[in-house]
């Protein structure tokens, strides 16, 4: 199996740690704005331009995914794992492609025109209606708190297996030559071990939660 | 999640030092410092210290005015207004925005009472509010929350938080402490001077009667592009009425506009007062000039009054920071914080339900 294949393709890796950027900085965007006075207007702008640019990154990132083939999963990643990985990667598609949705549509329900940019206007996506701006405006906030505990959860996982486990799952994702963790006895992608999981490894496997 | 037997530890196979363990731990917490960090820094209040923000005003109101869950944290007591504003196309020289070509909008607004509590008897010395959100609820609507005074009382957003907690009732006395709204007017001279100007102009006989304003200054923009600085104020059409002595009708106001109504649509017109070089932009505690220009653009109409209910002006955000193309906000610090306020309160109040409205158009003392 060739280096190449033990990673995301170039395409894959540039969309998730660009979506990685956005996300973190919109939701700390809208947290801030939030919490602001002042700045309570602009940042409001920003963040409205953000969460557009999340979805459109994430329908991108959907089409990718389904087109392009993940690499395997490092030897050792047992069947509980695996599981998990699908499900918080699933997860985490499925409310960065909402979290926007919901964004929109509680404004519409409020009754504000939705503008982009400060000039492009969207349409209405939900009915004006107290009751549901106050429904979404609330799934809007847990939505945040949900992708900033998955944000958390995902860097920690793949944080301890590439460097507790060195197991190279950190390199699916990165770019640059393989120097640093080649060194490693069993860093340089999925290795067959002889652990239980060990050759499933070799399979094509989901994409770890990105 | 199985762990191998060997010392110190394996995972699904792979060996794992207790080195690892330690730089994994120590980049994980890293990691979360960063991520949780930075959430609780920018949600507050981790990094609010000291730095008003849209919760403490909340506070605020609660603790001055307790809390009244359902309702708007300021101008709590209110109704809802609907009519429609037609404009005789004068406001065109200095604005694009469509509401001001030749023609009708329709328009949802409120009378309201300064302050946040929904029970409090009318009085005639407490603030008129008057929300209008014109066009509502299309793209180029126009919404604005104008008062009865002729500047207002504060420049900042901290010197009306101030005022707000000086001006808390003591329990003893039912009436603000002096010594502490004192001490308050010696730190905000704006605000002395502003109370100055403001009991030059007393109130009218109601809100029928009374001239509302947008105190803030706002930039109208025409289709050379050309920006001028502007303050609008609806001018009544109805006679001045003689103000009458306090009625012990906890509603009177209310009331008389309730009955000013069912005889017919009040009219007001609207006009555009503009500044000139040197007239201050940001601080609303400032009257212009009196020989500025001002231009009739037209005849705010309010044809029918209704109880607050879903769907009617009790819904809407008389957000001042929604505006149609060809207005734009001034640089006044007083209109971001507003918008900010106006937002915390909906989203305290949206969806609450059991907040009776105050004011009932159909129960009006005889």
């Amino acid at each position: 199996m060739s280096a190449q294949q033990s990673r995301y393709s170039a395409g894959t890796r540039v969309l998730h740690w660009l979506a990685a950027v956005l996300v973190f900085t919109t939701i700390i965007v809208g947290f801030t704005l939030a919490n602001s006075l002042g700045s309570y207007a602009v940042l409001l702008g920003v963040h409205k331009a953000l969460g557009a640019t999340v979805f459109v990154v994430f329908v991108v990132r959907v089409v990718n995914r389904l087109t392009h083939r993940a690499p395997a999963l490092p030897a050792g990643v047992g069947g509980v794992e695996r599981l998990a990985i699908a499900g918080s990667e699933l997860g985490m598609y499925v409310l960065l492609l909402a979290q926007p949705l919901i964004g929109w549509s509680m404004l519409s329900a409020s009754g504000v025109p939705v503008t982009l940019f400060g000039s492009v206007t969207l349409p209405a996506i939900a009915p004006v209606d107290a009751a549901t701006y106050g429904l979404l405006r609330n799934a809007h906030s847990v939505v945040a708190y949900v992708l900033v505990l998955m944000i958390a959860a995902h860097v920690s996982a793949v944080l301890l297996h590439t460097l507790t486990l060195r197991d190279g799952m950190l390199r699916r994702m990165t770019f640059g030559r393989d120097s640093a963790t080649s060194d490693e006895p069993d860093a340089g992608g999925p290795v067959v071990t002889a652990s239980a999981g060990g050759t499933r490894a070799q399979e094509p496997q989901p994409e770890s939660g990105s | 999640m199985k762990r191998g037997q060997g010392s110190p530890g394996s995972w699904g196979g792979k060996p794992i030092t207790r080195r690892g363990v330690i730089i994994g731990m120590a980049a994980v917490g890293g990691f979360l410092v960063v991520d949780l960090g930075a959430t609780l820094y920018a949600r507050g209040p981790l990094g609010s210290g000291g730095r008003l923000t849209p919760q403490a005003f909340v506070d605020a109101f609660h603790r001055v005015y307790g809390r009244h869950p359902g309702y708007r944290l300021n101008h709590s007591k209110g109704v809802a207004v609907t009519g429609y504003f037609e404009s005789n196309g004068a406001g065109t020289e200095l604005t694009s925005a469509a509401v001001f070509r030749s023609g009708r909008t329709p328009l949802q607004g409120r009378f309201s009472l300064s302050g946040g509590n929904p029970n409090l008897s009318d009085a005639a010395g407490v603030a008129r509010g008057l929300g209008l959100a014109i066009g509502y609820p299309d793209q180029q609507q126009w919404r604005m929350a104008m008062l009865n005074i002729p500047v207002f009382l504060d420049n900042s957003p901290q010197g009306f938080y101030d005022r707000l907690l000086a001006s808390k009732n003591d329990p003893t006395t039912g009436k603000p402490d002096p010594a502490v709204m004192k001490a308050f007017l010696a730190a905000h001279p704006e605000t002395a001077k502003a109370m100055d100007v403001v009991k030059q102009h007393p109130p009218t006989a109601g809100f029928a009667d009374s001239t509302f304003r947008s105190l803030n200054a706002f930039y109208f923009v025409n289709g050379a592009g050309t920006r001028t600085p502007v303050r609008w104020s609806l001018d009544p059409l109805q006679p001045l009425q003689t103000p009458q002595p306090a009625s012990k009708n906890p509603d009177w106001l209310f009331d008389n506009l309730i009955r000013n109504m069912a005889s017919g649509p009040l009219r007001w017109r609207l006009l555009l007062t503009v500044a000139e070089p040197g007239d201050n932009l940001r601080d609303a505690t400032i009257a212009w000039p009196e020989q500025r220009r001002v231009i009739d653009t037209g005849t705010v109409v309010l044809e029918r009054i209704e109880t607050e209910a879903a769907g009617n002006a009790r819904d809407i955000n008389f957000d001042p920071m929604v505006l149609p193309s060809g207005i734009e906000p001034s640089e006044d610090p007083l209109l971001p914080a507003r918008s900010a306020v106006y937002s915390a309160s909906l989203r305290r109040r949206a969806g609450t339900s059991g907040a009776a409205p105050q004011v009932n158009v159909n129960e009006v003392a005889q």
